[in-house]
This record gives structure tokens, C-alpha cells and sequence, in this order.
């Protein structure tokens, strides 16, 4: 692991750090990874298809009257918006 | 009306207060603010304390007035902030949720409701609930009430912290890997981090899909599981809660207790905790258990089997926070940057390294290594339960290596933080319940220590039973 390893992580996970930031992170990183190696020593079989125990949890496709909340609660929550739209920034 | 005594109550003593007049739920509501404004200050156990607790108390008065029930009617609760209640600010601790207000109630707090539980604020924890010591909280650290030098461990330090310093008569918190029962063993109180699927997620903010759950902080044993029982049930708006009909337990009532005496003993325990729970171990003995050294050979794995699973569950969770639908924006030159910024500054330092974690043991070329391995273990890991328990009724440990620690002691070493957890996250893994309840002190300093007792899927009365009878 070295610092363009951190740097594309970073890049990916869609977060910015600073150059100080980027060393403690990869001075962390060793000793996690150091760390969590040990697995490597367990003599396992192919991983298992699901983690638990429930599988293929359905509803049906329609709304719960009980569960609606009002338009303008969840608008007010969204940080840039224009009447009813929410804002982004110009992606094209 | 007497004067309450807010240090001796209990959930049960509470109600029958209630139900003969001794004091209204306004005056024990009142007893609690007032409570709270003399300690908080110096705790933080609160982020916010609601501006309409009396109005809830009135409502409550005249339930009971009306002679109408609820298992927790006036009953005064603390809850974790990222836990919903509808119209409250839910922040997860962090400045990338400083400003949600939540637009629904979680079912845990509906239930409440319906229970007739009172809400009294929210409560400091470590950021989306990554951390042992809640020194990840961008609101401030929450201090030890028995000792103000030392943290109240975490993620739901506040929660624990609050009914510690008498500032809640129960709390909500969420564990994803001890973080209802190491604080409870930090603050001499109860945590209970039930059966994987037994209490509704709907409405707590993920962080590891396949490890958390909601539970109960409180004073005793007792108080935890009239709790549990109040917010427990299937919910068809969670999609991991089990039907009732599958929730079945092993029943195995041999009065065995097992114990992994070579994990225990295996090096980073404190000599105290180790004396303590020996002594703890004696105690069951003389109330008729026998105690059987068990082996799990994947026990030893089991942290950095968590170490994998939990940021790779954590780094997809997390991934909506993105400054767009909700929560706190700061803008840059285009939307990339925008999300970049966003997250650089919205999550503090542990959220963003758990991030980044989970994102390299998913990421091409590693996923194999880590993830797949770490799943593969973790069937390892939850086969030598299985097979426990075919023996036991329970296992004991430790709740957490050390007494509460100094603030500041391990925010500089996160591997030396996570190590907090070794004894509380394999039962997350597996999936079982656990409880922590208070073992005693410290001969050095009076500090809080507690036992964890596991037992199988589904077995929270097992836990109960042995839990009130140590107690006791």
C-alpha cells in the first residue's frame, strides 16, 4: 500500500482529503491491514451464497397509506431546490 | 407528591408510582430535566434535549388518568441519534446530518409511542455509530459519569452516559459490534444487543446491514426486558426482521455455562477485568451453574473477520450521503467535486477511513482476499456456535477488555480502539443475542465492570433468567 493507492481509494469513495491526511491514512491503513491479514491463514471453503438466514424477502408493489410522508417534509430536508425539484449541478 | 429518588428507580417501581398518584409523569418528567441541566454540562450525554418532553408528560397524565395501559406509560427514555422520530433532528453525530429532520418514526419508535414512552432528547454517539468511545462525535466527546477523565465508551456512549447519570430512566441504542454493551459495561448499567432480526431496523440509519441492531440500555436486567419485549416483533417494513414463527430457540436448560477460557486469557486483557470476571464465574457456580471450558477455534479470527465485513458494509451505507437529497452540501466547481467536498468535510476521520477501508477490500483484485475470505470465515466462526451451544446454555466473557479508558488514550491508534471490541463483535457476526450487566469494580478507581453472557439465537429469556439471578 503506498500513497496512490490512498489517492485512488480516496478518488473512488468520492472523498477528499489533504496531503496530511493522506500519510496518517496510509500509516492506519498498514497496520489495519496487517491486522486483518490473518485470515489469511484460515483454510476455508468457497463463501457461503448468502449471509443470512432470511432469502427472497418480497411485498407487494404498492403504496402504504400509513407510511406516506407530506412532499413538503422531505423537501424541506433537501439542501439546493427549486419549487418541487430538487437542484443539481450541471452533469453534462 | 415525595420527592423522587430518580437513583433508586426502576421501569417497575416507576409504573406503580405512577398508577397510585405518588407523582404525576409531569414531575418525573420535570425531576429528569432538571437532572439533566445540572449534569449534561458536564457529561454530554445529550446533543438535544426536546422542547416538548412536558407536553408528552400531559399527554401521558392523562392516559393514566383515564386508566389506560402501556407497559411504558410515562416512563422517561433517551434515544440515539440515528435513531427517527418524526419532525426531530437525527444527525447520526455527524455534520453531514446536521440539519435532517427526520420525516417518519422508526418502528422501535412508534412502538414507544404506542407504549406510551416518553422521549426526553437524543444522545451523543461516535459518528454513524463507528467507534468505542464516542470520541467520534463531531458534537464533542461524552464523558464517564463515574469518572469525567474517561469516556463512556461507544458508539452509544450517550445513551448509556444518560442512564448512568440518572439523566434518562432507559435508553435506545444500536450495536453493530458492542456498541450497546461495551458502553453499558463503561457506565455500570444493562445493554442488550438482541437476536440478529428480532427488533425492526426500519428507520436506523445503516451502517452494517448484516451486524446491527437496536437495543435496550437500562438500570436492570429486568427494565432491559420489558424494554426488548416493547419494541421487539416482526416488522414487514425491515426486510431482515424474522416472522414470528421462525423465531425459535434452542432449548437446552442444563444450567451449563460455557466459557473460552484460552480466547479470554489470550494476552490484552486487563488483570483486573480477568480477576473480576473469575470472580463473576464463581458466583454463577454457587448459584448452581456448572461452567465448561469450551473451544471456538474461530474465535481468534473474529475481529478481523468484523474488520472486513463491517467497512464494506459500511462504505455501500454510507454512499447516499451525498449532499443532494438531504443533509449538509458544500458546493465546488462541478457535482464531482461537489460530492467530493461534501463527503471530505461532511465525515469526520473515522467515517471516512472505514469508507475507504470497505472500498478496498470490495475493490477488484482484493475482493477475493478479503470479503470472500472474510465471509467464508464467518460461517467458520458461526458453525463453532452452533456447536457450543449444542452443549451450553450460555458463554460468558468479559463485555470489554479494559475499564473505561482515558479520553484521548486510543484516538491516535485506531487498530488499539478497535481492539475495545474483541469480546463484543463475534456475537454480532453470528447473530446472537447478548447482554452486558454490571460485574463490579475496579479496585483501582471504582470503575464499572461487566459480564457478557451469549446465548443461542433466540434465546433473550436465557439471557434474562441468568442476568436477574446475577444481579441479585
Amino acid at each position: 500500500m503506498n500513497l496512490d493507492n490512498i489517492e485512488k481509494l480516496a478518488k473512488l469513495s468520492r472523498i477528499e482529503l489533504s496531503e496530511e491526511e493522506k500519510k496518517s491514512f496510509l500509516n492506519d491503513f498498514k497496520s489495519i491491514l496487517d491486522y486483518i491479514g490473518q485470515i489469511k491463514e484460515v483454510i476455508t471453503e468457497e463463501p457461503p451464497k448468502e449471509v443470512g438466514v432470511l432469502h427472497n424477502v418480497m411485498r407487494e408493489d404498492k403504496i402504504d397509506e400509513n407510511q406516506l410522508s407530506s412532499k413538503e417534509e422531505i423537501l424541506n430536508n433537501v439542501p439546493d431546490r427549486s419549487g418541487d425539484y430538487i437542484k443539481v449541478q450541471q452533469i453534462f | 407528591m415525595q420527592k423522587i429518588n430518580l437513583k433508586e428507580l426502576i421501569i417497575k417501581k416507576a409504573k406503580e408510582n405512577l398508577a397510585a398518584g405518588d407523582f404525576t409523569a409531569r414531575e418525573l418528567a420535570e425531576a429528569y430535566l432538571k437532572s439533566i441541566e445540572e449534569k449534561n454540562k458536564d457529561i454530554n450525554a445529550y446533543l438535544e434535549v426536546f422542547d416538548d418532553v412536558l407536553v408528552q408528560a400531559d399527554r401521558a397524565d392523562r392516559k393514566i388518568k383515564e386508566g389506560g395501559a402501556g407497559a411504558l406509560l410515562g416512563i422517561p427514555f433517551a434515544v440515539k441519534d440515528n435513531i427517527l422520530i418524526k419532525g426531530k433532528i437525527a444527525s447520526a453525530a455527524s455534520k453531514i446530518l446536521s440539519n435532517y429532520r427526520a420525516t417518519y418514526d422508526a418502528t422501535v419508535v412508534k412502538k414507544l409511542k404506542e407504549s406510551g414512552a416518553i422521549f426526553l432528547g437524543r444522545t451523543n454517539m461516535d459518528e454513524f455509530a463507528m467507534g468505542g468511545s464516542t470520541e467520534n462525535s463531531a458534537y464533542g466527546v461524552t464523558k464517564n459519569s463515574h469518572d469525567t477523565s474517561r469516556v463512556a465508551g461507544g458508539s452509544s456512549g450517550g445513551s448509556a452516559a444518560a442512564v448512568a447519570m440518572d439523566g434518562a430512566l432507559a435508553a435506545l441504542g444500536s450495536d453493530t459490534g458492542g456498541s450497546v454493551r461495551q458502553p453499558a459495561s463503561f457506565c455500570g448499567v444493562v445493554g442488550l444487543k438482541p437476536t440478529y432480526g428480532a427488533i425492526s431496523r426500519f428507520g436506523l440509519m445503516s451502517m452494517g446491514s448484516s451486524l446491527d441492531q437496536i437495543g435496550p440500555i437500562a438500570k436492570t436486567v429486568e427494565d432491559a426486558e420489558i424494554i426488548f419485549k416493547a419494541i421487539s416483533g416482526y416488522d414487514a417494513l425491515d426486510s431482515t426482521s424474522f416472522p414470528e414463527k421462525m423465531r425459535e430457540s434452542i432449548r437446552n436448560p442444563k444450567k451449563v455455562i460455557g466459557v473460552p477460557y484460552e480466547f479470554i486469557e489470550h494476552g490484552g486483557i486487563d488483570k483486573e477485568v480477568l480477576q473480576n470476571f473469575k470472580t463473576s464465574i464463581e458466583k454463577l457456580k454457587t448459584n448452581g451453574y456448572e461452567i465448561k471450558d469450551i473451544s471456538l477455534p474461530h474465535l481468534k479470527y473474529s475481529l478481523a473477520v468484523y474488520y472486513i465485513v463491517m467497512p464494506a458494509e459500511v462504505s455501500t451505507n454510507l454512499a447516499r450521503y451525498d449532499g443532494v437529497r438531504y443533509g449538509v452540501e458544500v458546493k465546488g466547481e462541478n457535482l464531482l467535486d461537489t460530492y467530493n467536498k461534501t463527503r471530505g468535510l461532511g465525515f469526520g476521520k473515522e467515517a471516512r477511513r472505514r469508507i475507504m477501508l470497505g472500498t478496498y477490500v470490495l475493490s477488484s483484485g482484493y475482493y477475493d482476499a478479503y470479503y470472500n475470505k472474510a465471509t467464508s470465515v464467518r460461517a467458520l466462526l458461526r458453525e463453532d456456535f452452533k456447536k457450543a451451544f449444542a452443549g451450553v446454555d450460555a458463554i460468558a466473557t468479559p463485555t470489554a477488555p479494559t475499564p473505561a479508558f482515558k479520553i484521548g488514550e486510543k484516538t491516535n491508534d485506531p487498530m488499539a480502539m478497535y481492539l475495545a471490541d474483541i469480546f463484543t463483535v463475534p456475537v454480532n457476526l453470528v447473530g446472537v443475542p447478548a447482554i452486558s450487566v454490571p460485574s463490579g469494580r475496579t479496585k483501582n478507581g471504582n470503575l464499572p465492570l461487566g459480564l457478557q453472557l451469549i446465548a443461542p439465537w433466540w434465546g433473550e429469556s436465557t439471557l434474562f433468567k441468568i442476568g436477574r439471578m446475577f444481579e441479585a
